[in-house]
């Protein structure tokens, strides 16, 4: 699991250290298919030990960056170092990179413990010290038991685990997993979440994972690369990219936002405030990006980040009234989608803390919603 | 089972009776007696051992095994090559050229194939043998071989050859492997066939062969036209016993196989 900052022990970001060098470097990199520019001049670094995630729609290039990485697509521009090493031109077999597929890609007419052997094999080490290593491997993703058997013979939850115990048999400098629980139900992929934590913990491996599911990178990463259409929007922390996107782009592809759209009446002291519509409050949020005063932006907030209530709150600059449209109760939350000027409904999200709180609105209910002053963010377009 | 109406049962009969009764009385009569072919004269076994007294026909079996072996062998090498690069290596200058060519021989007459060949070796000045049949049944062989194994290949998850790449395999360690093995039920029906193509192959090994060196069919084939030996019929029979033999042990062989894979499949469950 991710390591716990305490009072005896530095916190894990060596991305916040200058003097940090990165295990790998990307580089102004492009890759362009015919006409078509799959990777939009990226540039990245990702240092030891991390669990980086690429996150971002299907199609948005992640396959193809990590197949750059493992070499089996060259860049049409830019360069890839791997520990201070120039990647051009080495084969994917040279490379102290091993991926785990997609697909698993599994090899069929070897049984789980030849599967694992494959790559220590290929390294020439001698019998003993192959056969330790692998029982090492079964150990470690728990089977065992399941040595002899051939990929066929075990179920797809096995499969991943031979796959990802294949990938790290040889100890890479680097690990690359292709939305390695794309294929498991919700319940299996939470627990090998952790397990893979756990793995990366134990074995001190960087990983870069790619996954279209927010929650999945959320959960493992330690910074998370959202990208679309071949370009990097952000790179941040999990809290980070939740709590400061830098664009509409992120904060809508990340968790549930509000977006209200608006004109900027004022900037001050990273603070900026905008009109949105006739008859209602300015609302006020922290200012991100560049901004100018009586240009266009959109005000961006977390649905759980608003408070409901009937009477106006008086005390709150930032406070919308409306008109309940819907109401989910999802017995820890109840969230609310009020209508307000111009047809904008905005999503509050309230923790249900007594029994019968709040269980007085019904549709149709005239009430307020209210935030803090730092609670959102105001975006560029 | 279903019962079977009587149009049924009737167009069956017909079928196989058309299929089978020219083969039937081949071999009843290379039991026969006498040494007319269509006048049955007792039981008797006299025309095989006649068979294998007779050297010029052991000879030309035994090239017919060696041609066949040599250019099957040989063929499915090439063809399986042939097919990876078509295949595999994505698109290069030509490629629909090459892969049409390919499929070229398929369609030639194999008459213009065996002159071809023999204008060929006849300017190369190569004397006709076992040798100029093993390159001609290769040659053609070969197209079968590789239509076999492209369309093989062409559902074969190329994930695997790039695991094994980032494993550390060179990429023909990736092949040997990795590839081979799992497509090796493809290579092997692709040498099968050749090896059929080649044992009945008459056209062009006419055309091929030499003084030196004939192979069955063109020994069978001159020596009926000389009139029917029951000896012929006697070897014809070996040759059913055999070819039955195969195909009943093939489908006997690949349906233990698909037996087993499915109770191993359960046993994961
Ligand atoms: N070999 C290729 N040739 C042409 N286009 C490709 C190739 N590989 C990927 N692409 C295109 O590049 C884009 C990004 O693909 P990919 O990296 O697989 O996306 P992701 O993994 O994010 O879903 C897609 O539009 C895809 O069609
Ligand atoms: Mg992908």
């Amino acid at each position: 699991m991710a390591e716990r900052p305490s009072p005896n022990q530095t916190v894990f970001a060596p991305w916040t250290d200058p003097d940090a060098v990165p295990l790998i470097r990307i580089e102004g990199v492009t890759k362009r298919f015919g006409d078509f520019t799959a990777i939009d001049n990226i540039d990245l670094n990702i240092y030891r030990r991390e669990f980086f995630a690429l996150l971002g729609p299907s199609g948005c290039g992640k396959t193809t960056l990590m197949r750059m990485l493992a070499g089996f697509e060259t860049p049409t521009e830019g360069r890839i170092s791997i520990d201070e090493q120039d990647m051009a031109g080495v084969a994917p077999n040279r490379r102290a990179v091993n991926m785990m597929f997609q697909s698993y890609a599994l090899f069929p007419h070897l049984s789980v413990w030849e599967n694992i052997a494959f790559g220590l094999r290929r390294d020439g080490a001698d019998k003993d010290k192959i056969a330790a290593r692998v029982e090492e491997m079964l150990k470690l993703v728990q089977l065992e038991r399941f040595a002899r058997r051939k990929p066929h013979q075990i179920s797809g939850g096995q499969r991943q685990r031979v796959a990802l115990a294949r990938s790290l048999a040889k100890a890479p400098k680097l690990l690359l997993l292709d939305e390695p629980l794309g294929a498991l139900d919700k319940k299996l992929r939470q627990d090998t979440q952790f397990e893979l934590m756990d793995i990366q913990e134990k074995t001190g491996t960087t990983f870069v994972i790619v996954t279209h599911d927010q929650e999945e990178a959320m959960t493992v990463a330690s910074r998370v690369a959202v990208m679309d259409n071949g370009r990097i929007m952000q790179v941040a922390t999990p809290a980070e990219i939740y709590e400061q996107p830098n664009s509409v782009y992120v904060a809508d592809f990340i968790g549930d936002v509000n977006l209200i759209e608006g004109r900027v009446s004022s900037i001050d002291e990273g603070r900026a405030t905008l009109d949105w519509a006739e008859g209602q409050h300015p609302i006020t949020g922290q200012a991100s990006g560049s901004l100018s005063k009586g240009g266009r932006a959109t005000f961006a907030v977390r649905p759980e980040k608003l408070y409901i209530s009937r009477e106006e709150p008086t005390e709150r600059t930032n406070r919308v009234w409306g008109k309940i449209l819907d109401i989910g109760y999802l017995g820890n939350l109840s969230t609310y989608h009020v209508e307000t000027t111009g047809g904008q409904v905005i999503k509050c999200e309230m923790i249900n803390v007594s029994r019968i709180d709040r269980r007085d609105y019904t549709w149709d209910d005239e009430v307020w919603l209210s935030w803090s002053d730092t609670a959102g963010l105001v975006l560029p377009e | 089972m279903k019962r079977l109406s009587a149009f049924n049962v009737v167009s069956l009969t017909l079928g196989f009776a058309f299929l089978y009764i020219p083969m039937l009385i081949l071999v009843i009569y290379s039991f026969n007696e006498s040494r007319l072919v269509t006048v049955w004269a007792g039981f008797s076994t006299k025309w095989y051992g006649e068979l294998f007294r007779n050297e010029a026909m052991i000879d030309a079996a035994w090239v017919t095994l060696q041609v066949a072996f040599f250019s099957s062998t040989i063929a499915t090498v090439l063809g399986t090559m042939a097919a990876y690069v078509l295949v595999r290596q994505g698109r290069f200058m030509g490629r629909t050229l090459f892969s049409g060519m390919i499929y070229a021989p398929l369609v030639m007459p194999e008459v213009i194939t065996g002159l071809s060949l023999l204008l060929l070796f006849i300017a190369i000045g190569l004397d006709r043998g076992i040798v100029t049949i093993v390159l001609a049944h290769t040659t053609f062989a070969m197209c079968y071989v590789s239509v076999v194994v492209s369309s093989r290949l062409v559902s074969f998850d190329q994930s695997l050859e790039e695991a094994a790449l980032d494993l550390g395999a060179t990429p023909f360690e990736a092949f040997r492997l990795v590839t081979l093995p799992i497509i090796a039920p493809a290579v092997i029906s692709g040498w099968l066939l050749a090896f059929t193509l080649s044992l009945d192959d008459l056209v062009i090994a006419s055309f091929t062969a030499g003084p030196s060196a004939t192979t069955l069919p063109i020994k069978i084939f001159s020596s009926v036209r000389l009139g029917v030996s029951p000896e012929i019929n006697a070897l014809s029979t070996i040759i059913i016993g055999i070819v039955t033999v195969g195909v009943i042990s093939a489908s006997l062989i690949s349906k233990r196989a698909i037996t087993k894979r499915i109770r191993e499949e359960q046993a994961a469950v």
